[in-house]
């Protein structure tokens, strides 16, 4: 390829976004200089309210990711397990723990919070995790139990995640000793839907042949709704996102140049190993096109009632794709499969993240039956490299994309 | 036409010839610490087996781990697919394929066309491989030729509960420390290691007439631990350690 061609298909709004991304975290560190308060939450927890209360929320799961994508992980999982933790826990956890001590990484650790907030949608290693940070900086924890919701979302769930959410509000009053604005609520709560469906569009472009983005660049774009959400500016940014896809849809500019095999992905990204991954699907002319990571953030939308938010974001933070039975995840990637006309899926075991990797060979039982498509299971971590075996999962992929080349011809 | 597959494994690099669909020659050394050297050396070797020059060679496929480092090959393919067209080629009727190398073990399931449907390989565990075997061996001071015969003459096969390599030989050096019958400790070993292979085969459902390649298909104790485990025959032909180079082979004659 060309050089004038790689730079064609480079997308124009990734600077934007890094910019956006710099601005928000220069906020974040001088909070404390400009009176804002800092409140670290979990990745799927409910932000609108704390957006609402010109909080200013921290993720320290996408700081994780950053330090994972920077090659930082090994020697900040090394100097946990130093601490005393287990090579087991999460590398999210094991890294942000050791970085509130060492101050290191590509940003030299996260600005102090005030407060953390963790909602245990996603994982049950958050509520331990965040307990040991409080304890650290010695702030107030608000914890958001969601059950998970194997088959249904039940009233007696129902009654109890959205008493929950009351009782959020009345902390979130405590600690920063204001009223809750319930109007500015409203207002952040319609864009944070608004994010969201823009989002969703987003990943929707994929489904065009040949796909103008892959995932491994959702993977990149995904930050601002997750750390944007409820803000005009990750508002404007995906408008902009979706007429960039539309232009490159219509000037037929594809993520991967000769694209002939389309892939989903899932699990969390190999954060380190993007690359590499990147291309060497790219020379096997195959295009991860959609992933069920980046799409979690805008697949319980139909729970959301833009105009009752705060009384149907109980039920939204409750069914997200972690909290539901595996039979249910199964649905949801066969729709993927069919929406974005895949034919092969790809799977990341991630020793990290057990409720995500735990289930997957049912759900790769399920995907073989069902969809008669291809399935490859590689083992790593997002974060921690000495997970990653590069020579066993090149074997791996070159003999699942052989296995996918046969099916199609 | 002549056609040639070379398999750089992680222990032994192989050689394969074919001419008019039938097999010349092959060829078995040790890999050392360069692959290429290996790849030109096992080459050059089976070439003056087979008495043929290099220019009588067509195309040249290689695969294995060091299938990459064969710059003088015109492809380069996956274990998986040389071993499921090798097993393919030597008998048609095949329809699974346990292999187990040095570093790798694998369960692979064919149609009946030879192409390869679905497969399995082990985690990043040196359990259930030939590595595994070859560590014991050592601690045991038996060479890998005699475990097989050591292992059947075994009365009452020793436990060996750990499911790690390290540890596995921890606990086997504590057993000759117990004075245990070394013929029991190496049915143990395999049985152990059989158990893990035989994990794979169940994950994808092999079917029936099933193969078994690599070199440790050479060894008489770990198939027949295997079949035990797996509750059927397995077919081992004479080329079962060059199954891969064979397949190789045969992929070149259809580049």
């Amino acid at each position: 390829m060309s050089d004038k061609l790689s730079y064609k298909r480079k997308i124009k709004c990734a600077k934007k976004m890094r910019d956006i991304m710099t601005t928000y975290y220069l906020d974040a560190m001088t909070a404390e200089q400009n009176g804002k308060q800092v409140a670290w939450i979990t990745s799927g927890g409910p932000v609108e309210p704390l957006v609402a209360m010109d909080i200013i929320p921290v993720y320290p799961e996408n700081h994780g990711a950053m330090i994972g994508a920077s090659k930082m992980g090994e020697d900040l999982c090394i100097k946990a397990e130093n601490m005393g933790y287990s090579p087991d826990l999460c590398s999210y956890a094991r890294t942000d723990i050791s970085c509130s001590i060492v101050k290191g990484g590509p940003i030299g650790g996260l600005p102090k919070p005030d407060m953390l907030i963790c909602c245990n949608n996603i994982c049950g290693t958050v509520l331990k995790w965040y307990e040991v940070q409080a304890r650290f900086y010695n702030v107030p924890l608000f914890i958001l139990d969601t059950p998970v919701c194997h088959t249904r979302y039940s009233p007696e769930i129902a009654k109890y995640v959205r008493a929950q959410i009351n009782e959020y509000i009345a902390f979130l009053e405590m600690v920063t000793k204001k009223k809750f604005n319930y109007e500015k609520m409203a207002k952040v709560g319609r864009l944070a839907f608004e994010g969201q469906m823009l989002w969703k569009k987003v990943l929707n472009t994929t489904a065009h042949k040949p796909s103008p983005m892959s995932a491994f660049d959702a993977f990149f774009f995904l930050a601002l709704i997750v750390t944007l959400r409820g803000t005009q500016v990750a508002i404007d940014f995906y408008k902009e996102l979706i007429e960039e896809m539309d232009q490159r849809i219509k000037d037929s500019i594809s993520s991967v140049p000769n694209e002939k095999h389309r892939l989903l992905w899932d699990n969390l990204p190999v954060w380190y190993q993007l690359k590499w991954l990147s291309t060497k699907f790219s020379d096997h002319n195959a295009c991860l096109v959609a992933d069920t990571y980046t799409s979690a953030w805008c697949s319980a939308l139909k729970y959301i009632d833009e105009n009752n938010f705060l009384d149907s974001i109980a039920e939204a933070y409750t069914r997200i794709y972690l909290n539901i039975g595996v039979d249910q995840m199964a649905e949801q990637v066969l729709d993927m499969i069919k929406f974005y006309d895949v034919n092969g899926l790809v799977m990341h075991s991630n020793r990290s993240c057990k409720p995500y990797s735990f289930g997957q060979m049912d759900i790769m039982e399920i995907i073989r039956k069902k969809a008669d498509i291809p399935v490859l299971m590689i083992e790593a971590d997002m974060v921690d490299p000495r997970n990653f075996s590069q020579s066993q999962v090149e074997t791996r992929i070159d003999a699942f994309m052989e296995i996918v080349k046969l099916r199609s011809s | 036409m002549i056609y040639a597959g070379i398999d750089i494994g992680s222990i032994t690099a192989k050689a394969a010839l074919i001419k008019e669909n039938r097999l010349l020659a092959t060829h078995i050394i040790p890999t050392g610490y360069n692959p290429l050297n290996a790849g030109i050396k096992v080459f050059e070797t089976v070439l003056k087996k087979a008495s043929v020059s290099k220019t009588d060679i067509k195309a040249i496929v290689s695969t294995g781990y060091g299938r990459a480092s064969v710059n003088f090959a015109d492809k380069a393919m996956t274990e998986i697919i040389c071993h499921g067209t090798g097993a393919h080629f030597i008998n048609p009727d095949i329809r699974g394929i346990i292999d187990v190398g040095g570093q790798d073990s694998k369960a692979i399931s064919l149609d009946k066309n030879g192409q390869v449907e679905n497969f399995a390989m082990n985690d990043k565990c040196a359990a259930g491989t030939g590595r595994f075997i070859e560590v014991m061996a050592n601690a045991l001071e038996v060479s890998l030729d005699q475990l097989g015969d050591f292992s059947l003459k075994a009365d009452n096969p020793s436990k060996i509960s750990s499911i790690c390599t390290v540890f596995a030989e921890s606990e086997v050096i504590s057993m000759i420390a117990g004075l245990q019958k070394r013929e029991n400790i190496i049915a143990g070993i395999h049985e152990s290691a059989a158990a893990r292979v035989a994990i794979l085969a169940f994950k994808i459902k092999i079917k029936e007439p099933v193969m078994m390649t690599g070199g440790v298909a050479k060894n008489k104790g770990m198939t027949a631990a295997l079949e035990k485990r797996l509750g059927f025959n397995l077919i081992v032909g004479d080329s079962a350690q060059e199954n891969g180079a064979i397949g190789a082979a045969v992929l070149a004659s259809r580049l």
